[in-house]
């Protein structure tokens, strides 16, 4: 099960969370604050594997990240899943992200962070893996947009 | 109404979106809170308005403000209005929204249930996806259970492929909140492991490998499925999810593993995912395999293959330590490499490849990194490892003690000192010459942990003090004036046992001629001991005056040449066991003991208050009357066991109190628990006279080397002796675990458990783990009560407790109730004989009450339904007026008739209802009862008895569901399908079918129509009988005893509702009227009282009902009270009609 998928900046500022499980929003903001702190100071040639601790759930719990430019990309698993299986999952999404926006970059997320959670609900559900797929995943996604935007014009028409 | 429309869309484009919203925020970041609350007021100005996409744009807004950490969920219900907008576009918002911000205590969550619902059947696959998305994030139990059928039709019956895979992967979460829901859905999902579709097979997967992980044993059955399937898929993912799963399943089953070697060793070879890869020599090492060549070489970050690397160690050290053992030196270098998430794996690596002969070493090892190490975390951490190695497994690995004792950073010599004693004795000497070097830990490393150590220390000397060689070396050290500055705890440990030594001192003394020393030594503790009375620490203050008054005592005792040290040891005497730390949990509750229940009545305040001057004015006498202690035996007793009864209370007598047991770090998680973390790096951890570790090490190493000698010498010897040919394999090889002989034979003590104690382990399981209730046999075949809900309305908070209380309750009172019912209804039997129909009706043992009984007739002659219960016991006969039927039986126009049966005289209601048909007709008569269970179940039985000539078969019993009350149908048939009656009926016979109904509310009555099909075989045509359940207020009622007591209590209780009727005319005895009450009602009499009665009943929803019904002449009052006022006045009408009948 994946517990938390977060997204932040260099700087700690989040750009996309998301919780399969209920926390208050104080308590989302101090993992955010907290995971941060442990990824942003370790070196770029370590491992990608963090034991979150006590941060979510526990020693069963761990933090699988990737860092691109100027983001991190957490996911905060459990044992359950493959260690490299999700970081090549967080491949396959960041190069989705590419894909739907072309070229992607932080402005993207900050200006549409929901599109990327609809981007996301279509590789992730509730916490289990849905699609690993990207061509998969990009024509859900297209198909769902396309329906939105007959929506849109039909209301302006 | 078109204008309405372009002016929400002009008003929509100068709102903010999404866009304008973040850009707003970066532009402000001096004054960002300012800014975001005035735009969550703007946003609060959207909401208010009317069109749907100012609120979706709204909500998108708040989507976005809830990941900065701002709670919105003030806005919950807005979100749940564009959830249930149907344009796709908002729909989607909503229930984004909603899964980022709902949980399980989000009061409008009960509000989406029906949307969802219809989402999920919505004809567009997207807004069942957008639907099952949002779900999967916020499913409480309610929406689990409502719509667990829902889902599984999707599963079933799902075209679509998407909607399928999602309604698959969505099910784990309905189990995780509604367990029950797993057994009857389990046959599907395993059906989906096949599907055609790989989407959906690897959703299949993924949920049974979730569920699997936490109960693998339930799940071997599917082995050989998913065996085909790793052998078959071509998706990574599924592969690596499988490969998981076996890696868990293999343990239970060892005979998979040979299996598995084939496809896993094709896999490793063939596939170019890394991954895939890891994850296949990982189930191989968990197989127990070593797969050790034929691994392609993949370049890859050495860092992650490093970390990944230790954690595969990690698993074959647990069945191959040795092949671990060997990588010890790199394992120890990975202690150095800068990557903490690295230090830690090999750390817990360390942990577990410890041994007897490298315990030493390692620890050695870590002791230097401690001294390096940066952090406190990773300190902490290396402490805490420390200390578990040492004490992993009940010290076992521990062969030297005295090297262990000598750790300063060791914390357990009380654990260890209670536990062995054959190294007391040393234990004592050490500890005695760190307490004489205490100044030395003192002074400046007072302020840090190591004066912990005196603590154990000064215990350990105390109590072990037989030991010492020079007791009173040691006492004088313990009384030092110095010793006043260490914290309290510690002083008092100290005052406690200077006593105990003093003790000692003069037991050794008694034999002497010469009483000097014991006088000096009691001089000695005089002197010193006001030091400690004076100190600011109560404990140490209480206890030093009590020891002080009880040396003087003795003091003057020894002046008159008494000899005391036998009662004075006596105050010490007792030898102290290990008591397992989980042993207070283990004693068991005597029967019958309560230790909530008060012994005697609190008592209340106006009593104190009347006793205080009783007991100023009483006499004294008591006290005064107690004989005085003149004798010096007793009195000293008396202080003996005061002394003693301190003593116990702060001895560290339990392994678990004292702060050092190892248990305390196993369980507890946190690193403040550990006393030792606060050792000051700076200060050596020597102290002078003590050997050093290093030495100890050296010392260990000789004497095996030695042993190793004579052995080899023995060894020698047997060969030329026995003169075998495989002698010589043993001599070189390095020395086994088992070659290494501890240095003192200990008797590991088992630590004391209380008697009957279970020797389950289960309570180290965690309760509140929600995988524990999906610990469900899979393979047994399903119940039939283990069916999904099928859909219906929530009911209304069914009041649990009251129904339970009610169960357990009847439960006690079944017995003689049954059979007051039996015998009412033999008489019943006999009035009734002479009737032409009699009825069948049961009580059932687990159903309370059978309610109103309905004659529903279709047909005058000949085609009867009775009603029974499966489990009947008794039987009864009941009237039934066929007279009027006959009258009314013409052929095209049946009538239905009511018949609102009670007792033997029982009135009809009025029938309603025609049948347009030609076929003879049959009569329905059925029984309503309710589940006690549940309070939302009805469980209605019909009896179908053919009383025509012609064989009946197919029959089908459909009902038309109300708002309130439905038909549960099985899962997956629509709210319109019957239900296949499942038998057929020959002519003259007859059997019983159950139906189970889910009602919302029991507070008002309802007629449900139904109808019935069958084909008469003969003609082979299909007809059809409408009929109607009446199901009244009454049969929701059930006979509950009540005490006056208990009556009247609740009659105070003022949540009761009132409400009274009048019945005119009523001409029977009262005794007769209460009995119809009870009988057609389901009341019990409380209490009767001349020509008055309390009455009371409850409802399957805890409802309380109380009457009390007066009689004066022929006019009869009912006041009622009921917590539900609807209830109530329906009951009532119902009583009324009753008697208006007779």
């Amino acid at each position: 099960m994946i517990k938390a998928i977060l997204i932040f900046n260099n700087h700690g500022k989040p750009r996309l969370s998301k919780f399969y499980e209920h926390y208050t929003e104080d308590t989302e903001q101090q993992i955010i604050r907290e995971t941060f702190h442990l990824v942003s100071k370790r070196d770029e040639n370590v491992c990608n594997f963090l034991e979150g601790g006590m941060l979510i759930g526990g020693s069963d719990y761990k933090l699988i990240y990737r860092h691109y430019a100027t983001l991190y990309f957490v996911f905060c698993v459990d044992s359950s899943e493959s260690e490299l299986g999700i970081l090549d999952l967080i491949q396959v999404f960041v190069e989705t992200l590419d894909k739907c926006f072309e070229n992607v970059c932080e402005l993207d997320l900050i200006f549409h962070v929901d599109k990327v959670h609809n981007i996301l609900a279509e590789m992730v559900m509730g916490g289990m893996v849905l699609e690993t797929n990207m061509n998969e995943i990009i024509t859900q996604v297209d198909a769902q947009n396309k329906m939105e935007k007959s929506e849109v014009t039909s209301v302006l028409a | 109404m078109a204008l309405k429309i372009v002016k929400g869309s002009i008003d929509r484009m100068f709102d903010k979106n999404l866009q304008d919203l973040v850009r707003g925020i970066r532009n402000h970041k001096e004054d960002e809170a300012k800014y975001i609350s005035t735009c969550i007021d703007e946003i609060k100005q959207e909401l208010k308005q009317d069109n749907i996409a100012v609120k979706a744009n709204a909500v998108c807004k708040l989507t976005y403000l809830q990941m900065l950490g701002y709670d919105v969920s003030w806005a919950a219900f807005n979100i749940v209005e564009v959830m249930s907008s149907s344009k796709f576009t908002y729909k989607r918002i909503g229930y984004l929204a909603a899964s980022q911000c709902f949980h399980e205590s989000t009061d409008v969550i009960m509000l989406t249930t029906n949307q969802i619902r219809k989402d999920l059947s919505s004809p567009n696959q997207y807004d069942t996806g957008v639907a099952l998305t949002g779900l999967s994030c916020f499913v409480t139990p309610d929406l689990a259970r409502d719509l667990a059928n829902d889902i599984m039709t999707l599963v079933s019956h799902g075209d679509c492929v998407k909607r399928k895979r999602c309604s698959v992967l969505i099910m784990y979460k309905v189990f995780l909140k509604y367990p029950e829901s797993l057994r009857p859905a389990f046959p599907r999902l395993k059906e989906k492991l096949e599907d055609p579709d790989p989407g959906v097979q690897s959703a299949a997967v993924n949920v049974i490998c979730e569920l699997a992980r936490r109960n693998p044993k339930n799940y071997l059955s599917l082995a050989p499925l998913f065996f085909k399937l790793m052998t078959s898929s071509t998706n990574n993912w599924v592969l690596i999810k499988i490969i998981k799963l076996f890696g868990a399943l293999t343990p239970l089953e060892p005979r998979l593993g040979k299996k598995l070697i084939e496809p896993l060793t094709n896999l490793i070879h063939s596939t170019s995912a890394m991954s895939l890869l890891y994850e296949c020599v990982n189930t191989v090492i968990a197989v127990l395999i070593s797969l050790s060549s034929g691994m392609p070489n993949h370049s890859a970050s050495i860092q992650v293959m490093k970390y990944l690397g230790l954690l595969a160690m990690s698993k074959i050290l647990k069945t191959h330590p040795k092949s671990v053992q060997s990588h010890k030196d790199l394992i120890l270098q990975c202690l150095d490499d800068k990557d903490e998430s690295i230090r830690l794996r090999a750390l817990d690596l360390l942990y577990g490849m410890v041994s007897k002969k490298n315990l030493m070493e390692i620890v050695k090892k870590l002791m230097l990194h401690v001294d390096k190490a940066e952090g406190t975390t990773y300190r902490d951490e290396l402490l805490t490892k420390i200390i578990d190695i040492c004490s992993q497994s009940n010290y076992q690995y521990i062969t030297n003690f005295e090297w262990s004792v000598s750790q300063p950073v060791t914390p357990h010599p009380p654990g260890i000192s209670v536990s062995w004693w054959t190294i007391r004795v040393f234990a004592v000497a050490q500890m005695a010459t760190l307490l004489d070097n205490a100044h030395l830990l003192t002074g400046s490393m007072q302020r840090n942990g190591i004066c912990e150590v005196l603590y154990a220390a000064a215990w350990i000397c105390g109590e072990f003090s037989e030991h010492l060689e020079n007791p009173l070396q040691t006492l004088e050290a313990m009384l030092r004036p110095k010793v006043a500055t260490l914290p309290g705890h510690i002083q008092a440990v100290y005052v406690q046992n200077a006593a105990k030594l003093f003790a000692t001192v003069l037991k050794s003394q008694e034999g002497n001629t010469d009483s000097t020393t014991a006088q000096e030594t009691s001089q000695l503790m005089i002197d010193r001991l006001p030091l400690f009375v004076q100190s600011a620490n109560l404990e140490v203050q209480e206890r030093a005056s009590c020891i002080l008054q009880l040396v003087k005592y003795i003091q003057k005792l020894q002046q008159k040449d008494v000899e005391v040290a036998e009662e004075v040891i006596a105050l010490f005497a007792g030898e102290l066991n290990p008591v397992a730390p989980k042993a207070q949990k283990k004693v068991p509750v005597p029967e019958g003991l309560d230790l909530d229940a008060w012994i005697n009545e609190p008592p209340s305040e106006s009593e104190s208050e009347d006793e205080q001057p009783k007991a100023i004015f009483a006499k004294e006498e008591p006290k005064h009357s107690r004989p005085r202690h003149t004798e010096v035996d007793e009195k000293e007793l008396a202080r003996r066991r005061e002394a003693r009864k301190q003593e116990q209370a702060n001895n560290p007598f339990y392994i678990k109190a004292s702060p050092s047991s190892q248990k305390v770090y196993q369980d507890a998680p946190g690193v403040e628990h550990i006393p030792v973390v606060q050792i000051d790096l700076s200060v050596p951890l020597k102290v002078p006279g003590l050997p050093m570790s290093d030495q100890y090490v050296k010392l260990e190493e000789e004497r095996r080397q030695k042993e190793r000698a004579e052995k080899k010498k023995k060894e020698k010897k047997k060969r030329k002796e026995k003169r075998s040919g495989r002698g010589k394999k043993h001599d070189s090889g390095p020395e086994s675990e088992e070659d290494i002989t501890p240095a003192h034979m200990v008797d590991i003590v088992t630590e004391e458990m209380p008697e009957n104690a279970l020797p389950s382990d289960d309570d180290d399981k965690d309760p509140n783990d929600p995988h524990k209730a999906l610990d469900i046999d899979l393979d047994k075949p399903l119940a039939d009560s283990e069916k999904l809900p099928v859909r219906s309305h929530r009911a209304a908070e069914a009041p649990k407790s009251p129904a339970e209380d009610g169960d357990a309750e009847s439960a006690a009172t079944q017995e003689p109730k049954k059979k007051s019912g039996k015998e009412k209804r033999e008489k019943k039997k006999d009035k009734d004989r002479d009737r032409k129909v009699s009825l069948k009706c049961s009580v059932s043992l687990q159903i309370q009450f059978s309610t109103s009984r309905i004659f529903n007739e279709l047909s005058p002659s000949s085609f009867w339904v009775f009603n029974e219960k499966k489990s009947s016991k008794h039987k009864k006969k009941k009237q039934k007026k066929e007279k009027e039927e006959k009258e009314k039986k013409k052929k095209k126009k049946k009538h239905h008739h009511h018949h609102h049966h009670s007792d033997g005289g029982g009135e009809e209601s009025v029938q309603n209802g025609t049948v347009e048909e030609e076929e003879p007709l049959p009569v329905s008569v059925y029984d309503i009862q309710g589940n006690l269970q549940d309070g939302s179940q009805v469980v209605v039985s019909v009896i179908f008895e053919n009383k025509c000539d012609s064989f009946l078969k197919s029959m089908e019993f459909n009902v038309l569901d109300s708002l309130n009350s439905k038909l549960q149908r099985p899962e997956g048939s629509g709210p319109h399908d019957g239900l296949t009656v499942p038998f057929q009926l020959p002519p003259g016979v007859s059997n019983e079918a159950r139906f189970v109904f889910t009602v919302q509310s029991i507070v008002m009555p309802q007629k449900l129509k139904g109808t019935l099909t069958f084909i008469v075989k003969d003609s082979s045509t299909h007809e059809k009988l409408d009929f109607k359940l009446h199901f009244t207020c009454t049969s929701y009622l059930i006979t509950t005893p009540c005490y006056s007591d208990a009556f009247a209590k609740l009659l105070e209780s003022g949540d009761l509702k009132g409400s009274s009727v009048r019945l005119e005319g009523v001409n029977m005895p009262f005794h007769h009227l209460l009995a119809r009450i009870c009988f057609h009602h389901h009341f019990s009499v409380v209490e009767r009282i001349d020509s008055c009665a309390s009455m009371y009943s409850r409802s399957i929803q805890g409802h309380h009902v109380c009457l009390l019904v007066k009689t004066s002449g022929q006019t009869v009052s009912i006041d009622a009270k009921c917590d539900e006022p609807t209830l109530l006045g329906n009951v009532l009408d119902e009583i009324k009609q009753t008697f208006s009948q007779c």
